[in-house]
């Protein structure tokens, strides 16, 4: 935050030169994204089905969808995977890129540089193509893993179909989220790691701090905030994932066993052309998006009013 | 000794996890060199060695919708880096030269946005744009891929623009250039890799998207790669998936996108943790 300050030392004169500077980005913000969401928000409290899609004018329903939501089972169980699916892909992913981040802080400069293109790699991959390449390792007739699961000592997996039960298939979904989400938290620890001086951890070593205490006292404050936003994002991100599921789903079944709230949002939007209900679900999501990134938020407009 | 014993253990648990973690990508590129004949045999093959054909590839390029949908790929993402990074500079500007009311207001509004993703939103667009007229255009997709681009690179380019100390433009100004002429001889050229990482950042975002594109673009006339990719692989899979021409044509979407990645990926890190991190 110091570092900005000098930043704002100029002091102009009240003028409107700012205003024009922003106005691109607040117009693309309010077509794009702000309109859509008021457009949503209303929606959500009126009756918005195949009719109104050709003109019949909506009609106002209070909270009808959502207690309609309420008394819905499937909703339910579609809340309580995708909630489950979010925590446990978002949690592996950041401690998995916290291991992965000590380990290219700890070993030497050849090994780090191969673990980075590897992980360049996955994190380049386009959600289609690596969503596509997933589906090809796990197919159940010819895919690599089952070859090489195969080849262990008392394992059975020839033909097992992993898309074809939802408990293997969101396996495969968070073996692939992650593979593609740990890059991203592994390199920005590892920056973090890096603003860990050397001295300091000697300090702390001569003055009889170990390893653990050296990791838990020094590096983890330092980390903290990286630790904090990446988590953050990953929870947010794996809320309603839409890409991979849908093709996973492309090549595995249609049941709605295997949605999650992105794909059932879709499937109430342009299938079932149900947009109220469809918005209420959408509204959901966003409060639990605004409840997961409350305290964060907060400490954010803290801050901002401390400067 | 025994710290050298612990080096070498990590220094091979590194290049297991390397060779775990770059597997899905040398396999895609391994079998888009397999004819679909030899990738139908019950055993893999590791290598292509004797295998080795690039017929994959011409059977993809050949679909009848790839090359409208490589046109339509490009035409999305030029526009995007375009108005992205004018905008975003513009808005990087006015958050970190000037002191405004409602500043706050926008820095926040940024924060928040970036909270927001795209697939909570689908629907609303979808209606928006079909109203409009603007189902399956070029332009209908781009205008919601800036809004969602926008705040992360605001965000960014303000990093950078801060991170030039505004000493050097008041230097400037004393040696007799006006506040714009200063910050364009300046601040400007300082900024370039700002630039570079954000327009990079607006290139990969527009390039692989598929929520927005599969919402907005449902006619076949008007896919983007990621969607052609996934059409693809279903009319390929009428019968028996040809997974050869189905990972040539994963390739052929994903290589200039990690190859271009690859080149700038130290640039658009650094300002990726940058931008997330500093606030």
């Amino acid at each position: 935050m110091s570092a900005n300050s000098p930043a704002t030392r100029i002091e102009p004169r009240r003028s409107g030169v700012p205003y024009v500077l922003i106005i691109p980005a607040v117009v693309a913000l309010l077509a794009g994204l702000a309109y859509p969401l008021v457009w949503q928000f209303i929606t959500a409290f009126q009756d918005y089905g195949l009719a109104q899609q050709f003109g019949k004018p909506p009609e106002w329903v209070g909270f009808a969808n959502f207690a309609n939501l309420v008394l819905d089972g499937e909703f339910w169980a579609v809340l309580g995977r995708s909630l489950l699916f979010c925590v446990v892909t978002a949690f592996a992913t950041v401690v998995i890129g916290v291991l992965m981040a000590v380990l290219m802080n700890a070993v030497g400069k050849v090994a780090r540089l191969i673990l980075q293109i590897a992980m360049l790699l996955a994190w380049a991959t386009p959600v289609a193509a690596a969503t596509t390449v997933f589906i090809w390792l796990f197919d159940r007739r010819r895919g690599v893993v089952n070859y090489l699961l195969d080849l262990l000592p008392g394992v059975d997996m020839n033909r097992y179909d992993w898309l074809g039960h939802p408990l293997t298939f969101f396996l495969v979904a968070s073996i692939l989220i992650v593979w593609m989400s740990v890059p991203f938290v592994s390199f920005a620890v590892y920056a973090g790691l890096t603003q860990v001086s050397d001295e300091v951890m000697e300090a702390a070593q001569i003055d009889g701090a170990n390893a653990w205490q050296r990791f838990w006292r020094i590096v983890t404050p330092i980390i903290r905030p990286v630790l904090s936003i990446v988590l953050l994002l990953q929870l947010i991100w794996d809320l309603r994932v839409f890409a991979q599921i849908t093709l996973l789903k492309d090549a595995g079944s249609k049941s709605g066993d295997f949605d999650l709230l992105g794909t059932y949002i879709y499937k109430l939007g342009a299938s079932a052309n149900d947009f109220g209900v469809a918005s209420a679900v959408s509204i959901v999501v966003l409060i639990i998006t605004l409840a997961i990134s409350w305290a964060y938020v907060r400490d954010l407009i803290k801050e901002d009013e401390a400067q | 000794m025994t710290l050298k014993l612990g080096r070498v253990v990590l220094t091979v648990v590194a290049i297991v996890l390397a060779v775990v973690w770059a597997f899905p990508v040398y396999w895609m590129v391994n079998s888009a060199f397999i004819s679909t004949a030899v990738l139908q045999q019950f055993t893999p093959h590791f290598f292509p060695g004797e295998y080795f054909t690039p017929s994959n590839f011409a059977g993809a390029i050949a679909d009848g919708s790839f090359w409208g949908a490589l046109g339509m790929s490009i035409s999305i993402t030029l526009i995007v880096v375009a108005f992205c990074l004018v905008f975003a500079f513009l808005g990087a500007v006015a958050i970190s030269r000037f002191k405004f009311r409602g500043r706050k207001t926008f820095v926040l509004a940024l924060l928040l946005i970036q909270m927001l993703p795209a697939e909570g939103l689908f629907i609303a667009q979808y209606k928006m744009m079909s109203s409009l007229g603007l189902l399956n255009s070029i332009i209908g997709v781009s205008v919601i891929y800036i809004a969602a681009v926008i705040p992360f690179t605001v965000w960014m380019l303000r990093g950078f623009v801060a991170g030039v100390p505004a000493e050097l433009e008041e230097a400037a100004m004393v040696d007799g250039l006006s506040r714009f002429q200063a910050f364009m001889r300046i601040t400007f050229p300082l900024l370039a890799p700002g630039l570079v990482a954000s327009g990079v950042y607006a290139f990969l975002q527009a390039w692989n998207e598929f929520t927005v594109a599969v919402v907005l673009l449902p006619a076949e006339a008007a896919q983007t790669l990621p969607l052609w990719l996934r059409g693809f692989v279903q009319a390929s899979a009428t019968r028996e998936t040809d997974w050869g021409q189905v990972m040539a044509a994963s390739t052929i979407v994903a290589i200039p996108v990690i190859i271009f990645f690859l080149i700038v990926q130290g640039r658009m890190t650094s300002g990726l943790v940058g931008g997330a991190v500093k606030g």
